[in-house]
């Protein structure tokens, strides 16, 4: 069934004011039972400056934003026009601003949205100590259903600290703005919920990271700090503390991904975050861990490229670099999130994949996920836990016999030697090195090496976490969109809408990019005639590689736009459409 | 008794792999390793507890010439590489080698973190003035008029770089300059470097005889330094910048700043604790 949402942005010049404000919002909904989304958008501005939140309420588990939004609150129209892209508005939206700030920018208008006002200053103005945020916060909520008590008891827990006074005061506001909406157009309202369906987390995607990677066992942390990634490393550093772990601040790139190599091969799991800019600094060295085969994991909350770009906004392009980035041939894992939620899976995923095989795992997220804050069904707990291969006792009872850290092995996978462990002491090299690690220069080691290095990484189970495949009715149905990581979100609601229209397709979302799975993908594709391809790069990088890389039906199309703008589900549902028409 | 047994456990040869040196003949760099083993031998440190860490050099080799753990990493880096892992396993012996091209260059702004940072390290660094494994090329300590390198045939023009001076200004906690001429002194002043607390500096003229021949004479000019060892940086600093590079052999400071050394304190929280300020 089509899911039953509503959604709004509250934008403005208030910088952090307008997030909070959202933030509020969703807290409210999630005390009401629903779920929800928001993700935020803001100028290059430190403090200040323009700033949206964009909401979308529903009553079920939700993974995308909307095509349009039914409502923009705008508390004033500073800059407001620079997010007219990212904000579609219809005919059947709502504009409401506030008089004091004149009329609506013209950017905002194309899409013929209805308008109206609200005069949220002057209503603030009567109340002592009145804000023009809560008033504006009291119409959202009269509109589309919120109770009351809900935003009542978030703003209790809120200004707990600053006294009833202060709480008072919101609440009059807010129910100032509750009053005021009754002279307002209509929007959707949800339905109110009783007894949600289960435990439900509020959390974001650099939170889940976060956690995902604790849950995996990973102990050290070096940290450089880097929009949009920041916050992952900000959310570890007292969480590490409190599970016996330790984040270090790096003087950079260069440094973070040198020191938790230096920690992974003291025997401890390590990671850093990281954004485009900062996973080019650290390349060269992801290249030595694939050598000297010390696993450890990278996240690249990806925004807008190349050089700085745009670095609060969004992008799936950090792919090629991911993949191709490292010179020299250097087999080593690229994995990456698809929602909020599975940034938790997926990098427990990556630090297991990294321990189990000692080598090197990115993960890539990216702004829009990371710093989106959902309301999901709590995430099942993961079984993954970092198992390295450790070599324990010396191979001593032969006399001359020396401890192999690179031996040629079945699997490719050495019993590693952690430093003080007696009889296997041994030199970790970047060099191209014969099985016991010494510099060599020949031919056979390096092919033995490489090979070994290789087949480590391609004879690994990786099970049915390679992707998400999902059908409207399980193998019904000749085509498929194939995607990766936030573009899912957008293409999982398209295929809702197509199989609730009666049309059967199915979605396979990659969360394995490398090493590639052509088996599993044939598999996947089975009675598959077309295919489009889903990515937000400019250069459509993601289609290029399944073109190399896997036999695709041989109607496949590549549907790909730069960044920062994310597909609304229409977009997909068109080619779908198209093709069934 | 006891005591004595103990330090006679080790001899400098159980601190050296059966590698055989890529170094040229004559290369500072063979004494140093001496130094490095012998020192090791004198503090009676069981190998599997030591590392030593490397970048990219002549004098990067070393890791693979000894018998404890090593990590041989990218040009540069080896600084980054040495704190993770003694931030990570605190009980360990770290030591870092590497070259003045390694250090003070690519790994220029590595450098001044370690010392800031103060993590206990024991830093040995080679510096001859010159890039040897690329086949000579002026480095950040070489004299700006020499004309020895085709890549500035009229020389850099640039003021070689201070490492103890600047490692001083950025807060290293113990500064020495030896030569590889006399490796007896210098493996006392590495067993010093090991054993004071934080981030120690040693500066060892170690000639390159195929790229700088005119280092051989190093050892004929180097006096020992006739200043004692002080806590006073900006007095080191002074003495540093007034003299000619050749005072060797002494230990010239001795800092208290206490190592950085973050606790893996287990403070009996649980991951389920910190899924449960997710839950609504």
């Amino acid at each position: 069934m089509t899911v039953q949402s509503v959604s709004l942005v509250i934008a403005g010049s208030g910088g952090a004011g307008v997030v909070t404000a959202g933030s509020l919002l969703l807290e409210a909904a999630a005390k009401a039972g629903w779920y929800a989304l928001m993700s935020r958008s803001s100028g290059p501005q430190i403090r200040g400056g323009e700033a949206a939140a964009m909401l979308r309420f529903a009553t079920e588990p939700i993974m995308s934003h909307d095509d349009s939004f039914h409502l923009l609150m705008a508390i004033d129209w500073e800059n407001i026009g620079r997010f007219s892209a990212e904000i579609p508005l219809v005919e059947a939206s709502l504009i409401v601003g506030d008089p004091t700030h004149g009329p609506a920018p013209v950017a905002l208008l194309s899409g013929k949205p209805r308008e109206a006002a609200l005069a949220m200053t002057d209503i603030a103005g009567r109340i002592e100590n009145g804000r023009p945020n809560m008033v504006a916060l009291g119409a959202i909520a009269a509109m589309i259903g919120l109770p009351a008590e809900a935003m009542q008891a978030v703003v209790e827990q809120h200004l707990k600290r600053k006294g009833q006074a202060a709480i008072d005061a919101s609440m009059a506001a807010f129910h100032a703005g509750i009053a005021a909406a009754a002279d307002l157009p209509a929007i959707p309202k949800l339905p109110a919920v009783g007894a949600t369906s289960g435990p439900r987390w509020s959390i974001t995607g650099n939170e889940a990271t976060g956690l995902g990677v604790i849950r995996g066992g990973v102990r050290f942390v070096a940290a450089y700090p880097i929009t949009p990634a920041t916050e992952v490393l900000e959310w570890l550093a007292p969480s590490l503390a409190k599970v016996g772990g330790v984040l270090v601040q790096a003087e950079d790139e260069l440094a973070s991904i040198n020191q938790i190599i230096g920690a992974s091969y003291g025997g401890v799991p390590a990671m850093t975050a990281t954004s485009g800019p900062g996973l080019s600094l650290m390349i060269e060295s992801l290249g030595l861990a694939v050598a000297a085969e010390v696993p450890l994991v990278v996240v690249d909350v990806m925004r807008v490229g190349p050089s700085t770009g745009i670095a609060t906004k969004s992008e799936q392009s950090d792919l090629n670099i991911a993949v191709y980035g490292l010179h020299g041939d250097a087999p080593h894992i690229v994995v990456a999130a698809n929602s909020v939620a599975d940034c938790l899976f997926t990098t427990q995923w990556a630090v297991h994949l990294a321990e189990a095989m000692q080598t090197p795992t990115l993960v890539l997220t990216d702004q829009a996920m990371g710093q989106a804050r959902a309301i999901v069904p709590r995430p099942a707990e993961l079984a993954f836990i970092g198992q390295r291969l450790v070599a324990t006792a010396a191979p001593a009872a032969i006399e001359g016999e020396r401890y192999k850290r690179y031996a040629v092995t079945a699997s490719g996978v050495s019993p590693m030697a952690i430093p003080g462990t007696a009889g296997l002491t041994h030199t970790a090299d970047g060099l191209e090195h014969n099985e016991f690690g010494t510099p060599s220069s020949q031919a056979s080691d390096h092919q033995a090496q490489m090979d070994k290095r290789s087949r480590k990484l391609t004879q690994f189970n990786y099970g049915d976490h390679w992707a998400d495949i999902e059908d409207a009715e399980v193998g019904a149905g000749d085509t498929a969109i194939i995607t990766w990581g936030s573009s899912t979100g957008p293409a999982r609601e398209a295929l809702r809408r197509f199989s609730d229209a009666g049309g059967k397709a199915r979605l396979i979302s990659v969360r394995l990019i490398a090493p590639v799975q052509p088996e599993k993908m044939a598999a996947a594709l089975k009675g598959i005639t077309r295919a489009v391809v889903v990515e937000q790069s400019h250069s459509g990088q993601f289609y290029r590689m399944l073109r190399a890389f896997y036999d695709l039906p041989k109607d496949t199309r590549s549907l790909h736009q730069a960044g920062p703008l994310a597909f609304g589900p229409n977009r997909i549902l068109e080619q779908l459409n198209a093709w069934s028409s | 008794m006891e005591s004595c047994a103990q330090t006679k456990k080790y001899a400098a040869k159980d601190y050296k792999s059966d590698l055989k040196p890529i170094w040229c003949p004559g290369c500072g760099d063979y004494t140093v390793l001496n130094a490095i083993t012998r020192a090791l031998a004198e503090l009676a440190l069981p190998p599997e507890e030591v590392a030593v860490v490397s970048g990219i050099g002549c004098s990067s080799r070393i890791p693979a010439y000894t018998s404890v753990y090593g990590f041989h990493g990218v040009h540069g880096r080896a600084l980054p590489v040495a704190t993770g892992l003694k931030l990570a396993r605190p009980e360990l012996t770290v030591l870092v080698t590497g070259g003045d091209g390694d250090g003070f260059s690519i790994g220029g702004n590595h450098f001044l973190h370690a010392c800031r940072r103060n993590v206990d390290l024991t830093y040995i660094v080679m510096d001859n003035q010159v890039y040897g494994m690329t086949k000579g090329q002026a480095s950040p300590t070489t004299a700006p008029d020499w004309e020895g390198s085709k890549l500035t045939p009229e020389g850099t023009g640039i003021n070689p770089f201070q490492p103890l001076v600047v490692g001083l200004a950025s807060g290293a906690n113990f500064v020495a300059r030896v030569s590889s001429s006399d490796p007896v002194n210098m493996a006392k002043i590495i067993v010093e470097a090991i054993r004071h607390p934080g981030f120690s500096l040693v500066q060892v003229l170690s000639p390159c005889v195929t790229f700088r021949p005119e280092q051989a004479e190093w050892r004929d000019i180097v006096r020992t330094a006739v200043v004692d060892v002080t806590d006073d940086a900006a007095r080191a600093a002074r003495r540093l910048m007034t003299d000619d590079g050749f005072n060797v052999g002494k230990v010239l400071y001795k800092g208290s700043r206490p190592p950085f050394r973050p606790e893996f304190e287990n403070t009996n929280g649980s991951v389920a604790e910190l899924e449960a300020r997710f839950a609504l």
